[in-house]
């Protein structure tokens, strides 16, 4: 029976399906928060999680996955962060109701007061930061470190991990080139969350915790945020195994798991495959069915979404506020665009020009 | 006439340039790495048919492959983001431990995210008959320089 619903697990673990069901649960949340904010739904998904690592424990595989020294905060992450998610919204359903009632949100009834930042923030921030620091300092003296050997340039290990804040990246490394996945879609979260204060700059909602208002705002954050980087983080944790081949988190990771990955480039595709012919010897001229594809993504799309769905926006935010927005959900898109192709037609670049090191 | 906040800057002062300095003297390390770029290894019989030898895999950082049409020399950097793949017998494929990429054994990239196949140097026959590679040469499949005569040795 164990064996069976273990079986099953892997079975069931491959990349496409793991984000699938992440997209699918967001959605669930975001549709329905009330429901599932509730104490009783919130808390079966947190015990049937907890349930699931403490049987998971007891796997041979999966046990020593989970005790790892490595990765002790990535188990801790998955309720830390699924705490505060569920903290958040939960007091934001209780907010909307109060304001779909037409009263006001509870943190006006606590309270009408003005505080500045500092002292009073960043007061509590310091003492938030102490007890981290004594609890890291704890942290230290149970566990010993996971060092290594010495770094050797003629040795990689198998698999080769980057640290568990860096396996997102990693994982997004299978897909893109390095220049995009590591320098470039890097800068542009970075800048981007930078950005946000000045893309939405309203007011309206400030100084309360609110879903119904801030609906699309609060899904592309966590679908940004658990999607595509914690739900990346824990795939690359715990079911990234030698070769950097998808494993099942109850399979044993067997050196010499074979896995169709041949890929194959969108040139090939529509040269090949499609019309029959020889690749063009330019490369201009071979990659031209992915100049048109990313220019209609990031050119057409945004022009197209201007003058229907998003004319009010447009005029509200000004053009260039709306095409810094839109430009980042797009680049924010592409990742699950890309992994979703490669998964579907093994895709591999739309734009490959290896003569200088030049792929999307 | 010196004042104690000038004092304090020149000793500041003084105290970064210090840590600064030492911060450049790691740029002039005691001990280097910098293995040779060209070496001998061995005559062509040593190499048996079909195999990939991995016997300078550590000491060089090259792949030896004996196909029927002569010796060639692959670098083990992956393409991608240079991490060392590893020569799996069992399926005749180098396989990269960091983020999946495949070779087969010509060097040709067929899985993975790795955008160009393995790089492959200069091999050529010396005077005493041992195989010399030169790794200050290197050919690219994608730019069309596997034909040079020089990134293969017929044998």
């Amino acid at each position: 029976m164990i064996e069976v619903f273990k079986e099953a697990v892997n079975q069931f673990s491959s990349p496409v399906a793991i984000f699938t069901t992440g997209i699918l649960l967001l959605a669930l949340f975001v549709a329905l928060p009330a429901l599932m904010t509730s104490p009783l739904v919130a808390g079966a998904i947190g015990l049937l999680t907890v349930a699931f690592f403490i049987f998971g424990y007891f796997d041979p595989h999966f046990g020593e996955m989970v005790a790892r020294p490595d990765n002790i905060p990535i188990v801790g992450l998955i309720f830390i962060f699924g705490f505060f998610t569920w903290y958040a919204m939960r007091k934001a359903v209780l907010n909307d109701a109060l304001i779909a009632a037409g009263k006001p949100p509870k943190e006006k009834e606590e309270s009408e007061e003005k505080v500045m930042v500092f002292p009073y923030l960043i007061y509590i921030e310091f003492v938030v930061a102490l007890l981290y620091a004594a609890g890291l300092v704890f942290w230290s003296l149970l566990i010993k470190a996971p060092l290594e050997d010495p770094a050797n340039p003629a040795l990689s290990p198998n698999p080769s991990k980057a640290p568990w804040y860096f396996l997102g990246l990693q994982e997004m490394l299978v897909y893109f080139d390095p220049w995009l996945a590591g320098v470039l879609f890097p800068t542009i979260i970075i800048v981007g969350l930078c950005a946000i204060p000045y893309i939405d700059n309203d007011p309206k909602t400030s100084g309360y915790y609110c879903f119904r208002q801030r609906r699309w705002g609060i899904t592309a954050f966590l679908g940004g945020f658990w999607l595509l980087w914690i739900l990346l983080i824990l795939m690359g944790t715990f079911l990234r195994g030698p070769n950097w081949n998808f494993f099942g988190p109850f399979e044993e990771w067997n050196l010499h798991k074979v896995v169709p990955l041949v890929n194959v480039n969108l040139s090939e595709y529509f040269y090949l495959k499609w019309l029959g012919i020889g690749l063009p010897k330019n490369w201009f001229l071979r990659e031209l069915p992915g100049f048109t594809g990313l220019a209609a993504y990031f050119w057409v799309i945004p022009t197209l979404l201007e003058k229907t769905v998003f004319k009010k926006l447009q005029e509200r935010m000004g053009t260039a506020r709306y095409h810094i927005l839109i430009l980042l959900a797009l680049l924010m898109l592409a990742l699950p665009i890309k992994m979703y192709l490669r998964w579907a037609f093994n895709l591999k670049y739309l734009v490959a020009i290896p003569e200088f090191f030049f792929n999307i | 006439m010196i004042t104690w906040l000038g004092f304090a800057w020149t000793v500041f002062a003084a105290a970064t340039v210090a840590a600064l300095s030492t911060t450049l003297r790691f740029m002039f390390p005691n001990v280097l790495f910098e293995p040779k770029t060209s070496f001998k290894i061995g005559s062509p019989d040593t190499y048996e048919l079909g195999k990939v030898d991995t016997r300078w895999e550590d000491k060089y950082g090259v792949w030896i492959i004996r196909s029927p049409e002569g010796i060639y020399a692959l670098s083990t950097v992956c393409t991608h983001l240079g991490c060392k793949p590893s020569w799996m017998d069992s399926e005749q494929k180098f396989k990269c431990p960091c983020h999946g990429s495949g070779f087969y054994k010509s060097g040709i990239n067929f899985e993975g995210p790795a955008p160009r196949p393995l790089e492959r140097f200069s091999i050529s026959l010396a005077d005493d008959g041992q195989i010399l590679v030169d790794k200050s040469k290197k050919f690219q499949y994608e730019k069309g320089e596997w034909s040079n005569p020089l990134s293969l040795l017929a044998v």
